[in-house]
């Protein structure tokens, strides 16, 4: 005679796992992987493995050391971390520092909650931010892209889009005179600018967003209202005053904001569980970034605003529910 | 709304129901519906025919059981059942095949009937017929709309959308002039004009023939749904179907619908037409490694064990048998267990499907919270019931929940969601009548 499990229905299970949704989404970003380490060489394949392979050591150290709880670092999510930390920062940047951030990134912002799941903050950027703010010189210090170059040292620099367009207009100039300096819209698109080593193509990152969004790892409320609300937001203000602020297209196309509405907003852990909540925590995100950008200290607002944002989760899920069946009586 | 997809494997729809003969003893419990156990008629060393009367549901609402064999009674105890506790049941031991008087075994389809509502709903009752979907709830209740309400459609289900489960299926296939009738005569019952089927559109065949048969009976119409679980549940067809909704804690006549299976509709047929009551119903046997998946015509009473055999025996590697669908159906512990009126499947899963998957952290990813096709919040109602927080739970309608089990099936992290919020359900439940009295 068998001996026979018994437990609570249902009986099936999806088969779906953490790991393979983790797994998924490293596979998403390879597009975008691929287009920085042809804009910036050598130098984006070194930090970005190592980013990857410093967040799983530091995950790996916390969990058996200092928590001595169960091992989960090939879970894919360190992976993932590692790889949008590097993602998030110059590809010329010091490995050295590189580390420093994956230890803040897993450390602060992720283990000290209990881990994956747990975390308020999303853990890439709170190691972007902690970089930003202890080592200003070298996060802003980006590399020119080029093709495949092999170059460590002595890259040439120059600004990112947006920082250039910043100067300038707080130099007085007009937009119209400083856009023939920048790349037209099919090199933005493409990537062929300055900036940090995974933000750069919005047609890579994109196509990463359409294949999570085709296996149902995201849903679309948040990149689109993310993105919308920026170029809405934008749009407002180019139309009053075109001279000082630039079109929605070029606000979508420059910076981090594709890889912040499609890989850094949508986090599971740090975004809104219902629909409604997941659309207002993108039009925050959205409204917050281009505020940063035409009127903060930063050319760039994307991290900050999505931390902002990442703060006021636990409130949005509080207040805002999915529909209940049966809650308006609907009577044919 | 919400919803998943679970693959269907409907591995016997094409196997045509099979007439079991009664085996060598049957195990009649007395409780196999919603509400109050049955009383007994009978005494141990009686003599009993098939179809006679053996308990009374006294209760308003409970139902009335028949013997479904001819034999004697050997012992009125508490035996296992299908839940894992014992109940109250009437044993038989089987002698010949022989059935009370007044019951036409003949098979030919008698479509009149000059039976006024009242008598209908009468012959429903005295026949112990319960909702055959799985959840047991007497019929003739549902039948009476209560006063100040009024019933504007019967909503009848054929959905059928447990995977592996095909006993519905084949029914409308094999008997659907009778549900046919059955469903005239509960239209009668309730004074409706309209009567809608519903079924999955994954049943080509069925919505077929029953759309043919329904041309004949005007007000009923036969409607094909999309693949989806839990379509069939109450609520959900109601709101597929004639798109209203009912409230929260309310019944389907709140918004004017009675809904009944097509099992039921009919078991009606055969008690108010043939005089039977309800002693058989139609069990899927499924399993991916059994020789025969089958659908069985099966007496009440006959165990589980039997049934298993005659679709060719228990697999090697069997870990799991459960009785109904794989998404709402209860794990077995024990296989000399009868089968009731609410049994619509015995599947068997293979040793590496039994187990569940290993627990980790909640990712917070939303998807329980996206399919629940009740609009609640899994990953919060586990949590508060976790933390015996009841108020919250009552709050956040923990007791819409219809246990589908959506959420277990789709989370990634393997939470056991649903085990928790039964819990909190029952603590919130008492929490309520212990303040409402």
């Amino acid at each position: 005679m068998n001996v026979l499990t018994v437990s609570g229905s249902p009986h099936f299970h999806t088969g779906q796992s953490v790991s393979k949704i983790m797994y998924g989404v490293v596979f998403s970003l390879l597009p975008a992987m691929l287009v920085s380490f042809y804009f910036f060489g050598l130098a984006a394949i070194l930090l970005t493995l190592t980013a990857v392979v410093s967040c799983m050591a530091f995950e790996f150290i916390i969990q058996k050391y200092l928590i001595k709880g169960p091992l989960t670092i090939f879970d894919g999510s360190a992976i993932i971390t590692g790889v949008l930390l590097a993602f998030n920062v110059p590809a010329n940047l010091p490995l050295g520092l590189v580390v420093i951030g994956s230890a803040v990134a897993i450390g602060m912002g992720k283990m000290t909650f209990g881990g994956l799941g747990k975390n308020p903050f999303n853990p890439a950027l709170v190691g972007r931010v902690f970089l930003m703010i202890s080592f200003p010189v070298q996060m802003t210090t980006y590399p020119e892209p080029s093709v495949f170059s092999t170059k460590l040292t002595d890259v040439v620099t120059g600004p990112t889009p947006l920082t250039f367009l910043k100067d300038g207009i707080s130099r007085g100039q007009e937009v119209s005179e400083l856009m023939p300096n920048l790349p037209d819209y099919a090199n933005l698109m493409m990537g062929n600018m300055g900036g940090s080593v995974g933000e750069i193509s919005a047609i890579a990152l994109i196509l990463g967003g359409v294949f999570m969004l085709f296996r149902n790892i995201i849903s679309w409320h948040i990149p689109v209202s993310y993105l919308g609300s920026a170029a809405v937001f934008s749009a407002i203000f180019w139309f009053i005053a075109p001279e000082t602020y630039p079109d929605p297209l070029f606000h979508l196309l420059t910076g981090g904001l594709m890889l912040g509405a499609i890989y850094m907003a949508t986090d599971y852990s740090t975004s809104p569980m219902a629909p409604k909540g997941m659309l207002l925590f993108g039009v925050g995100c959205g409204v917050l970034t281009i505020i940063i950008r035409l009127f903060g200290a930063y050319p760039e607002g994307v991290a900050f605003s999505i931390l902002i944002m990442n703060a006021f989760v636990p409130l949005i899920n509080r207040g805002f529910k999915p529909k209940r069946f049966g809650e308006e009586v609907k009577n044919g | 709304m919400g919803g998943v997809h679970p693959p269907e494997n409907k591995f016997a729809e094409k196997q045509a129901i099979k007439v079991l003969p009664p085996p060598e003893t049957v195990v009649i419990p007395l409780s196999q519906h919603l509400g109050v156990p049955a009383v007994p008629v009978v005494e141990k060393g009686d003599k009993v025919l098939a179809g006679q009367l053996i308990a009374k549901g006294e209760a308003f609402i409970s139902a009335n059981i028949h013997a479904s064999v001819s034999g004697t009674v050997v012992k009125i105890d508490s035996m296992p059942e299908t839940s894992g506790y014992r109940k109250q049941s009437i044993v038989i031991n089987v002698q010949g095949d022989d059935w009370a008087e007044g019951i036409d075994l003949d098979k030919s389809l008698a479509k009149e009937c000059t039976l006024e509502p009242e008598e209908i709903i009468g012959k429903v009752h005295e026949s112990g017929i319960v909702g055959m979907g799985g959840a047991a709830f007497p019929s003739h209740v549902k039948l009476r709309v209560p006063k100040g309400k009024k019933a504007d459609y019967l909503i009848i289900n054929g959905v059928e959308c447990e995977p592996c489960l095909t006993a519905d299926h084949r029914l409308m296939l094999e008997k659907g002039r009778e549900i046919m009738v059955g469903i005239s005569l509960q239209m009668k019952a309730l004074g409706v004009e309209r009567a809608i089927i519903g079924i999955e559109n994954n049943k080509p065949d069925a919505i077929e023939h029953l759309s043919e048969l329904a041309a004949e009976y005007p007000g009923v119409s036969v409607e094909s749904l999309k693949v989806k679980y839990p379509q069939g549940a109450e609520k959900q067809l109601i709101q597929a179907l004639v798109n209203r909704e009912v409230p929260s804690g309310k019944l389907p006549i709140e918004v004017g619908c009675v809904v009944h299976n097509v099992g039921t509709s009919y078991a009606v047929y055969e008690a108010v037409q043939k005089n039977k009551p309800l002693v058989e119903r139609v069990v899927t046997v499924w399993g991916t490694k059994l020789k025969q998946p089958s659908n069985f015509m099966v007496r009440i009473g006959t165990s589980v064990a039997h049934l298993i055999e005659a679709a060719g025996g228990l697999p090697e590697d069997t870990g799991k048998v459960i009785n109904g669908g794989p998404m709402m159906g209860k794990a077995l512990n024990d296989l000399n267990v009868p089968v009731t009126k609410g049994t619509s499947g015995i599947l068997l899963l293979p040793e590496h499907e039994s187990m569940r998957p290993t627990e980790q952290n909640c990712i917070r990813c939303a998807k329980c919270l996206t399919i629940c096709p009740m609009g609640l919040e899994p990953y919060l109602l586990s949590t508060l019931a976790m933390k015996q927080r009841l108020e919250e739970c009552e709050r956040e309608r923990i007791m819409d929940c219809m246990e589908c089990g959506s959420c277990l099936y789709i989370c990634p992290s393997g939470k056991p969601l649903l085990d928790y919020i039964r819990l909190g359900k029952q603590w919130t439940g008492k929490m309520i009548r212990e303040r409402n009295q």
